[in-house]
């Protein structure tokens, strides 16, 4: 055991204030009874109640939910389907360029993407709205999918698949009953991932969306343009809460499954 | 049932010109790139044969498997299987099985579910699947294990699951691929004599990969012995010990003297060979080569006599040495000897007299000796 030195805690210390620091302001001021986001006057949850009576930010929660859970998973069918091509049909010609071709939406300046999407979405006279803001989480989501779906399927033990078919599974069976379980928290991850993405942009989203369309980060942006309220703080306190449970829930549920192979190894030498 | 040894006996369907294979690999080319791993190769199978594939890694062994399986298409040539031609028909249409090198058990699912998976495919009814699942787990020892996933199995078991895997469905052929690789001495050998009963019970064909010769000469009806993607001898065990067909085969298949020498003289049903060691060997050969030829000849070292004394067929079939090394394992000797121009040869000797009180010590003069019959000519 390395012994705690002045060093080590100063620098755990200053690390995660600086990380954690105006994060933990945030939610402390979510609870101010004042309207004054700076002044501290005694603790309150009355923001949170207005929070309830505040339609507006109510429906950009409602929009933002319903994005995500729509983009992150048509992302997901699509940037698993897009690795498996990349990773299987290994002979095609300019497959190099394909696979240098996924990976540049992730190094693309977001505002790029979104101007060009902006772009498309005039010419081919698509209103915007719901759906080209949809759209556009789709599209910008779905190469961090490719990517962790990729990176599972080459480490990959092909045979499985063979074996399968060899017991007489068409390719569409051997999919559904051994590649897809086996890659299922590859893909999981993919699906968090882009929700996660999906939730909390707002530079693509602003370029795509329309009128009835606002997200809660377009939401609470324009809002704080016009100084922050308290109101603002505790929606994002719920929002942190909600992502915190996220992370917690796939991380006990990881261990517990550590937990249990373990167990079950042992079991296994035990007899 | 009939013991295993008198079906054994009677079982010879290559030598009857009217049988009709049931496996024909027919002149097939197998090209990795510029890279040839099957070369022009020609096979037949027989049904209910156990037939061993031989040879050193990376031979083409698997290669040839894999494309009776469905997994690669030959380059060129055709492989016709019960008098159908396999072109074309993707692996889940074909009446064959593997048991796989690397096992390729399916890691989400438990040893019952793995062996029920290919039942499962052709919609077998469910008391039907779990009745042969349980047979199966009986078959290889593993009733007690059928709840568990493949990660919690040691090798050998789940060698055992993928081999019950492949069984399952009761396939026409089974091909396995270094079935026994990962099993202990004591247990391989087990487990050959039980895949041997198997194969008997249940009247199937099997093709089986090995690079162990041992395990091939036990199991197989017939061993073909590969090199760089050809077949360079395809017989029964013993006639590939006693009657290999080339150098190569000889040198692979079990321990071997070769004695280089020209044909100095060829009468009906022997040769006379001046071996280059410098003395002169007549043997038995059929097929007579001409005088001048340059040949080897092949000697177990079990054919090889060692003794104090001249033997009576001197000069004939019979050198004289030092002894340069001995070997002793018990139930026999093994003796290097050192001939005259230093070739060093190797000889045993089965130890049936009980220590005998003046043996054969090192640097003594000997002579060797060995039949007309005990040498192979090899042409190559
Ligand atoms: N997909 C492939 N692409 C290129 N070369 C291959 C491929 N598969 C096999 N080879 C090559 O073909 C040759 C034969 O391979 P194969 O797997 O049939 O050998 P093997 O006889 O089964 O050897 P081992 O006893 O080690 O299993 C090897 O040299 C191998 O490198
Ligand atoms: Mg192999």
């Amino acid at each position: 055991m390395v012994k705690w030195s002045r060093f080590n805690i100063a620098s755990i210390v200053f690390g995660f204030a600086f990380l954690y620091l105006p994060i933990v302001l945030l939610v402390i001021f979510s609870f101010n009874e004042s309207k004054l986001v700076t002044v501290w006057a005694g603790f309150s949850t009355k923001w949170y109640v207005q929070l309830l009576h505040n339609q507006a930010l109510l429906d950009a929660a409602w929009v933002t939910v319903r994005v995500g859970l729509i983009s992150a998973t048509v992302a997901t069918v699509l940037g698993t389907l897009a690795a498996l091509a990349m990773t299987r049909y290994t002979r095609f010609r300019g497959r190099m360029l394909f696979s240098g071709m996924i990976y540049a939406p992730l190094v693309m300046p977001e505002v790029i993407t979104g101007l060009s999407m902006l772009l498309l979405f005039v010419a081919i006279g698509l209103d915007r709205g719901f759906w080209t803001l949809t759209l556009a989480h789709i599209t910008f989501t779905m190469c961090f999918v490719a990517v962790v779906v990729q990176s599972r399927l080459l480490s990959f033990d092909r045979s499985i698949e063979e074996a399968a078919m060899d017991l007489g599974a068409t390719p569409v069976a051997t999919f559904l009953q051994v590649t897809l379980p086996v890659i299922a928290p590859a893909v999981f991850s993919g699906w968090v991932l882009a929700f996660t993405l999906s939730l909390d942009d707002l530079v693509i989203s602003n370029f795509t969306s329309g009128p009835g369309a606002t997200t809660l980060p377009m939401k609470i942006y324009s809002q704080v343009r016009l100084g922050v309220t308290p109101e603002i703080n505790a929606v994002c306190t719920i929002l942190i809460g909600i992502v915190a449970m996220g992370v917690l829930i796939a991380s006990v549920v990881s261990r517990r499954r550590e937990i249990q192979r373990v167990r079950d190894e042992q079991a296994a030498f035990a007899l | 049932m009939k013991s295993l040894g008198s079906i054994r006996r009677s079982f010879a369907p290559w030598a009857d010109p009217t049988a009709v294979p049931f496996i024909a690999v027919k002149n097939v080319t197998k090209k990795f790139g510029d890279f040839v791993a099957v070369d022009n190769l020609s096979l037949n199978i027989y049904p209910r044969e156990f037939f061993a594939l031989l040879g050193a890694s990376g031979c083409g062994k698997s290669t040839l498997l894999r494309m009776l399986a469905g997994f690669e298409q030959p380059t060129s040539g055709e492989i016709v299987l019960d008098g159908q031609s396999l072109a074309g028909i993707p692996p889940y249409r074909r009446p064959v099985n593997m048991m796989f090198q690397s096992y390729a058990l399916f890691p989400h699912m438990t040893v019952e579910n793995n062996i029920a998976f290919g039942l499962k495919q052709d919609g077998m009814p469910k008391p039907q699947i779990a009745e042969r699942v349980d047979q199966m787990l009986k078959l290889v020892k593993l009733d007690k294990f059928a709840k568990r996933k493949p990660h919690q199995l040691s090798g050998g078991q789940r060698q055992r699951v993928a081999l019950a895997r492949s069984l399952a469905k009761r396939p026409k052929v089974l091909l396995l691929d270094e079935p026994l690789g990962a099993l202990d001495k004591k247990l391989r050998e087990e487990t050959q004599f039980e895949l041997m009963d198997l194969q008997q019970q249940l009247g199937l064909t099997f093709v089986v990969v090995t690079h162990d010769q041992e395990e091939a000469m036990t199991m197989a009806d017939r061993i073909a012995v590969m090199a760089h993607g050809k077949v360079i001898q395809v017989a029964t065990p013993p006639e590939i010990y006693e009657a290999p067909n080339s150098r190569f085969v000889a040198d692979f298949i079990g321990d071997v003297n070769i004695f280089d020498g020209t044909v100095s003289s060829a009468g009906p049903g022997t040769v006379e060979i001046a071996t280059q060691t410098g003395f002169t060997v007549r043997v038995a050969s059929s097929d007579a080569p001409a005088v001048g030829a340059k040949i080897g000849l092949a000697i177990r070292p079990e054919k090889i006599r060692v003794s104090r004394d001249e033997p009576a067929c001197a000069p004939l079939n019979a050198a004289q040495g030092e002894i340069w090394d001995i070997g002793y394992l018990g139930d026999m000797t093994i003796f290097h000897v050192r001939l005259k121009d230093g070739k060093v040869i190797k000889a045993s000797s089965l130890n049936a007299v009980r220590a005998v009180e003046d043996p054969l010590g090192y640097d003594q003069q000997v002579w060797i000796s060995f039949d007309e019959n005990a040498g192979v000519v090899l042409k190559d």
